[in-house]
């Protein structure tokens, strides 16, 4: 048996996917429920439970999930790594897309959202300026990265097995 | 008018970019 290839293909791509559920999970509970919730409990004075007890929770998971995913991936792709991000063979050029999309992804996450969001909930100081500004920024990174994860999660997808010779016949 | 400051303005950006960029790659390796 391969064990080199059973983990890397087998073991680390479960991890793969489980990570991104996890993350993209989370993302869509951002922008489909807390969003819209968030603006509703603000009405009736609702708010500080979920700012203060789901979302820094919320937050923890997304954005270690996001850096789990992106490093089980680059395990996955091991010694194509280049290949795919630099497009150097034909065959890696569907994953080199999705490859791109979720970096650009994790990239948002952790020099967009977290910071602003660590202002917004008053985990750093921050006058109510500045609070101002990164709600808004915060808000169209993670509605970037939920738009971007529709091509992302089809790159995925249709980077192997069926939906490959599916998608892409002349990828080889 | 952002169209990410709605739901739907945001899907539907992910579906037509995933559209274009699906063109692309097939175009790039020969499709």
């Amino acid at each position: 048996m391969d064990w080199g290839a059973f983990i890397q293909y087998g073991l680390v791509r479960w991890l793969h996917i489980g990570a991104g559920v996890m993350w993209i999970g989370l993302l869509y509970y951002f922008n489909f429920v807390q969003v819209a919730a968030l603006k509703a409990a603000q009405a009736d004075n609702t708010a500080a439970g979920i700012s203060k007890h789901v979302a820094p929770r919320a937050l923890l998971f997304f954005r270690w999930a996001a850096v789990v995913t992106w490093l089980a991936g680059a395990t996955i792709l091991g010694a194509h790594l280049f290949d795919a991000f630099f497009f150097l063979q034909q065959a890696y050029a569907p994953i080199g897309v999705g490859a791109w999309l979720g970096t650009i992804m994790l990239f948002n996450v952790w020099v967009l959202i977290w910071p602003n969001q660590k202002k917004i909930l008053g985990i750093v100081q921050a006058s109510d300026e500045e609070k101002a500004k990164a709600r808004r920024v915060a808000f169209l990174a993670s509605r970037t990265n939920t738009m971007l994860s529709i091509p992302m999660l089809f790159f995925m997808v249709a980077s192997g097995g069926v939906f490959r010779t599916a998608l892409f016949p002349m990828a080889g | 008018m952002n169209p990410l400051d709605s739901l739907w303005g945001t899907v539907i950006a992910g579906l037509v970019l995933t559209l274009i960029l699906y063109v692309i790659v097939r175009l790039a390796i020969g499709g």
